[in-house]
Order: structure tokens, then sequence, then C-alpha cells
């Protein structure tokens, strides 16, 4: 138990960060947190990581070219959202920030779905129904609330479906990731608020947020807390999958801290030279999640250089589809303004799309009216 | 059980009661709403009768309630939101305007938000400071909300039932003030009008009164004393702020060339700005005056001790009435 959040007291003899893949690629056992995988298991992780990578860094580079007008890079993040993720089941929840591009590969979302909002031609749009997978949200910790109501509702359907809440070290300070903390802990709802500390809000380290280490939060609000080495995708699997499995069981929420780091800027628009050191950044990529997965592959003898190979090329492929499908990706008719504002219509809405549809069509196909770009 | 007299209270509790046994999807939530039966008694016996599990008691934390509502609904669940008070609901601000209005557009239609937030707004009950707002504007501000308010029992009962059963987010603002009115309700009945339609509650021909809420009461007597000065004055009862029926309005203020329009909130920006703007589109052949406001003051809500004064009362509003006549 100690590395609950109770640490930091008598848990001298527990490291405080769960590893179970150290940077090196060897694999060490931890007291508390077991993993059996197999080699096959482990190819297919490595393959998420790979192709998860592969199509971040091919969105910002189609931001570059203007296809997008902003994205969220994961880059360095790729093994707490892929361990967290195939931690799921199908019939589990997860609710994003706007950077959870791994988790949606893991649940299926289409990477491509993810992008429209990015490329402005809606602000999410896929069904979330589909893939138990919600949309995006911006606004920073209001999902944490979304994913602890839904959670509520696994209670009283008295399913054993559970929630993963994602979250950052900046969304640690606001007040609805306080109140969706005190919401789950009172009616033990099956939620894990799984929060990725990069390290940076933007330009504001995680000082800026916070004195004692985030895990450690939970023990006020009455439940574990643990803090993973994120940067460990078999770390994160086995920690999301027990937290997820003390949620099915009625044991309430959990805390996990995944610590990683931020490896590019906050979004496109940002520069983080301008905040932080080279330094740090040389550290941390020496802790990079794929390549300790792949020497551990090798060290095994689980996987050849063809296998490598192969996930290149298959990771290219879907550079080519994603790039392919950003760039005919058709804008919306402008009069969809008007439409999905109520479930049931709104008189005004009505009255609104009427007089532009008018207004168009008093252009008498001269000129195009409200043409995007 | 035939038709009673309830009081709006009573009237409310009923619709509450009727929408939880209509559908077990329908959750009542809030601070204070079990046990105690909410500090307005809106929710009263509906816990011990209903439970924990659809009754629930929430910790005191407005975003919260409104997040997990939204959490709620997202799997499948109705949730009936109280704000304790009109000057509590600021907390939840933001889950009401950048998540619950929105989400169903975000999400391209694949997501329903059937979630009603039920707030006693407005002054004249003595109340301390934020006990007595009137914040319909921010509201009816927001596309993605429905925004409602009864002003007499009957409504009351029925338009909760309808908000509740409706797809759409409803914000539904009770007048607290009103809370102990009496009508007669049946509930075995059916609603009378559309939740989103507004009603002629007094038919005239020299000017029409517009409200809604607490102001209709006021207006209705109003009308009681200027027919005593020989005007026919008609009282249009809104219901709906958003959508507003601009038809019935339009209707009225073509028969009787004039119109008032008189709400609690500040005259500045109010939804009488937008209204006046309306009708002035749509009757300016017919207007033999310009259209004018009667509302609170652009200040704080003031101390209990002199809100009459910020308040529109009967005067204020036969003094508007009269400068209407008189262009």
């Amino acid at each position: 138990m100690t590395v609950e959040s109770t640490a930091g007291t008598a848990t001298a003899a527990v490291p405080e960060l769960v590893q179970l893949l150290t940077p090196e690629g060897e694999r060490v056992e931890h007291p508390r947190f077991s993993l059996e995988t197999t080699p096959e298991e482990l190819r297919s992780i490595y393959r998420d990581l790979v192709l998860v990578r592969r199509f971040d860094g091919e969105a910002t580079s189609l931001q570059r070219q203007g296809e997008l007008g902003l994205w969220a890079s994961l880059l360095g993040q790729e093994a707490a959202q892929v361990g967290s993720g195939r931690a799921q089941r199908p019939g589990d929840w997860a609710f994003p920030t706007y950077r959870e591009h791994g988790v949606a590969w893991c649940k299926g979302v289409d990477p491509l779905n993810l992008l429209g909002m990015f490329r402005g031609v809606n602000h999410g749009g896929w069904d979330p129904y589909e893939k138990n997978f919600q949309l995006y949200t911006i606004v920073i910790g209001s999902q944490t609330l979304h994913a602890t109501g839904y959670a509520m509702g696994i209670t009283k359907d008295g399913t054993d479906d559970a929630v993963v809440a994602y979250f950052g070290d900046g969304a640690s300070s606001q007040g609805d990731v306080n109140e969706a903390f005190t919401f789950a802990s009172v009616y033990n709802a099956p939620v894990v608020f799984f929060c990725q500390n990069n390290q940076w809000a933007i330009s504001e380290p995680t000082e800026r947020q916070t004195r004692v280490p985030l895990y450690q939060r939970a023990a006020g609000f009455g439940f574990p807390g643990v803090r993973v080495d994120g940067n460990d995708v078999l770390a994160c699997l086995a920690v999301t999958r027990w937290a997820l499995e003390r949620a099915r069981a009625g044991e309430g929420p959990t805390l996990i801290e995944a610590f990683t780091y931020r490896m590019g800027a906050h979004t496109t628009s940002d520069d983080p030279t301008r905040y932080r050191i080279a330094n740090e950044l040389e550290e941390w990529k020496l802790k990079d999640p794929i390549e300790r997965v792949k020497a551990y592959l090798v060290r095994e003898g689980w996987a050849d250089q063809e296998f490598f190979d192969a996930v290149d090329a298959e990771s290219e492929q879907l550079a080519r589809r994603v790039r392919e499908g950003v760039r005919n990706m058709p804008d919306p008719d402008p009069s969809a303004i008007f439409e999905n504002v109520y479930a049931e219509g709104h008189a005004l809405v009505d009255e609104e799309r009427e007089e532009y549809v008018a207004y168009a069509a008093s252009f008498d196909g001269s000129e195009e009216v409200g043409e995007g770009r | 059980m035939a038709a009673e007299k309830y009081s709006m209270v009573k009237a409310l509790n009923e619709a509450l009661r009727r929408s939880l046994e209509a559908d077990p999807k329908t959750l009542v939530m809030g601070e204070d709403v079990g046990r105690l039966g909410g500090v307005f008694r809106v929710t009263d016996g509906l816990h011990k009768d209903f439970g924990d599990a659809r009754i629930i008691d929430t910790p005191l934390a407005e975003s919260g309630i409104m997040g997990t509502a939204i959490g709620l609904a997202l799997r499948g669940y109705r949730p009936v939101v109280e704000i304790q008070f009109d000057g509590f609901v600021y907390p939840a601000f933001d889950q009401i305007v950048t998540q619950l209005a929105k989400m169903h557009a975000r999400a391209l239609g694949h997501v329903k938000l059937p979630i009603t937030v039920r707030i006693p707004f407005g002054g004249g009950i003595g109340a301390v400071e934020h006990h007595s707002e009137s914040h319909e504007t921010y509201f009816a501000h927001t596309a993605g909300l429905k925004v409602v308010s009864p002003s007499n029992p009957v409504d009351a009962h029925w338009m909760l039932r309808q908000a509740i059963a409706s797809d759409d987010p409803v914000i539904f603002l009770e007048p607290k003030r009103r809370y102990w009115d009496k009508g007669v309700v049946d509930p075995l009945g059916e609603a009378a009008l559309p939740l989103h339609a507004a009603r002629v509650a007094r038919a005239g021909k020299d000017l029409t009164l517009v409200a809604y809420g607490p102001m209709v009461k006021v207006c209705l007597e109003a009308a009681e004393a200027a027919a005593e000065d020989g005007h026919q004055i008609e009282v249009v009862d809104l219901r709906s702020l958003s959508p507003v029926d601009f038809d019935t309005l339009e209707a009225s203020v073509k028969r009787t060339g004039r119109a008032v329009i008189v709400h609690e909130a500040p005259v500045f920006l109010g939804m009488g700005a937008e209204l006046a703007a309306r009708i002035t589109e749509r009757c300016f052949y017919s207007l033999e005056a310009p259209v004018l406001r009667v509302g609170g003051y652009f200040a704080p809500y003031p101390p209990s001790r002199v809100e009459e004064t910020y308040l529109p009362d009967l005067d204020r509003v036969l003094d508007a009435v009269d400068r209407a006549l008189a262009f």
C-alpha cells in the first residue's frame, strides 16, 4: 500500500515512481504492480506507439503546410496514452482533453476524425457512442466532471463498465477537477483520473500548480493516488488496469499521475524555447517511451529487423492516408452553421437560416457567399 | 385525482413527481433536494418515494452539479438540476454555456443533453444579497439553451413537465416571489400550450404589456387599474424567452399599436432591448409610440429594505403606460 497517496512519509522501501520497463529497456518487477505480457502483445504495443507518433508527426507537418489551423502534439506522451488506452475494455469510456490522440487510436477512433476540429471543419463531430470516446474538450478540466457523472450513471445501471478521465498537470488547479474528485469520492464512482503530468502547462512548470506531488492530492479526497513512469507503457498499462479493476469491483476512484514530458510545444502556436532550457529536453530524450520497448524486444529476441521495417512501412502508409484525408477533407456547407444547434429545433435558428439562404440566393450564382478559404 | 388548488411550489413538486414516475431515467439533483425537500420545498417528499438513486443530494459545488449532470445525460439519464438560488448559478455558468449549450452541435447531433436546470429567480422576497437576481439574458443570449419562465402555478406545472420531456437543455426560471400564489391544476389533464408559445393573458386594444415570470402579475394588476381610467390594456405572458414567440407578440402589438415591456432585470441589454427591436422591425407601421421598457436599474440588486424601489411595480408600469398612451 505504500505507493498510495499516504506515501511521502513511510515509503522509503518502495520507489515513488512505478516502473516496469527502464529507459534502457530492462524489465523490472514492482512489489505491487505485476504484468504478464506475451511477445505478440509487446509487438502490438510497439506498433501502437510507433503509429501514434507517426500520425502525430504528420499532423504537425500538416499544420506547418497550412492544412491544419492548429495541432496539439502528443510527442513524448505515447506510452502514457497507449498504456492507459490499452488497459480499457471496449465498454469503458474515455473522456479526453484535446491531446489524447494515442488513446483515441487505442479505442479505435479513426485518426482522421481527430483532425476535423484542427482543420476547422467541425468542433469534433465524431459519435462518442461509437467507440466510447467522448469528444475532445478544450476548456481545461471540464471533462473530468462529465466523466464522473457518466461513472455515477454506470453505478446506477449496475454494470461493471468504468471510465477514464484524462487531464494534465495544469488542469489539476482547476476547480472542476477538484469538484470531480469530490463527487467521485463521495459517490464512489467507477472513474480513473489519469493525469498526464507532462511538466508544462504551456509555459508554466508544475511548480506553479502544486507544492506536493500531484498523485498525493488523492489522499485528501479519500482515494488512492499512484505515480507511474509515464514513459513506461507497461507500467501505465498495469497501473491503469489495476485502477479500472478497482473501479469495476466497486472500490471507487483512483488518481494516476503519469510522470512524463511534453517533448514538443504546447501546440503548433507555441514556442517553448522562450521558457524552458534545452538540457531538460535532452534528459527526457534518454527516457523515450518507444526506444525502451524496442530495446526490450530486441534484447529478448522477440522482434527482428523485418518486424521493425514492417511497422515503419505501415506508419508511412498511415501518414499518407492522413495526409490525403486531410487535404481532401471538405469544408462544411456554410448553412451547416444552423444545423444541430438544438435537438428539437428553435424558431429563431430557423428564421435566421431562412434569412441566410435568401441572402445567399440573392447573389444569383454570380458569387459564392461565405466561401471558406 | 381531480383538479386541485395548488401553490406554485406544489404544482412544481407534482410536475417533478409525474416526470419521475413517467421515466425511470429522470433524476433530481441539487443541494438539499433530498430529505430537506429543497430550501423552497419544491422537492418535498420525493426522496422518500424515489430514494437516493433518483433524488440526489449533491456536494455543495454548482459546477460539479452541472458537470456531473452532463455526464449522467451522456449515460442516458435525464437530470433535473436544482440550483438553490439565482445568484449561485455562476459557478456553474461555464459548464452551462461552454458544455451544456454546445455539446449537441459539437457532436453534430450525436449527443443529446436533455437536462432541465431549475433556478428560483428574481427578487421581492426580502432576501440577502445574491438571492434576488434576474439573469435570464445571460442564458437567452446563448445558442443551444432554451429558456422559459412560468408566471402562475398552472404554467409552472405543465411547462416543467414539458421542459423535462424535452431533448434540449432548458433553463427553467421559477419566479420565487410567486411560489406561494395559488392556481387550479389538474395533473391528469394536459398542457394547454406548447412549451415555447406565448399567451395573451388579458385582451385589450389600447396597448400591449409584455412580461414573463414574476412581472406578469404586476402587469395584470396594472391593466386592471388602467381599465378604471378607460384604457384597455392587453397583457402578453411570453412564457418562453428562448425561443420567443414573436408571432403572438407581433399580432398583439399590431392590434394595439403600443408596447411596454416589463421585467425585473436591468433595462440595459435586458430581454426588453431585444423585444423592442423585434417589435419595431415587425410592427413599424402599426406603432403609435416608441416601445418603452420598465425594469431594474443598472446597479447591483439592492439591499432588501429598498428593493421595492428597484423592482418595477404597479405605479412604474402605469407611468410607462401613460407615457406610451400620450404619444
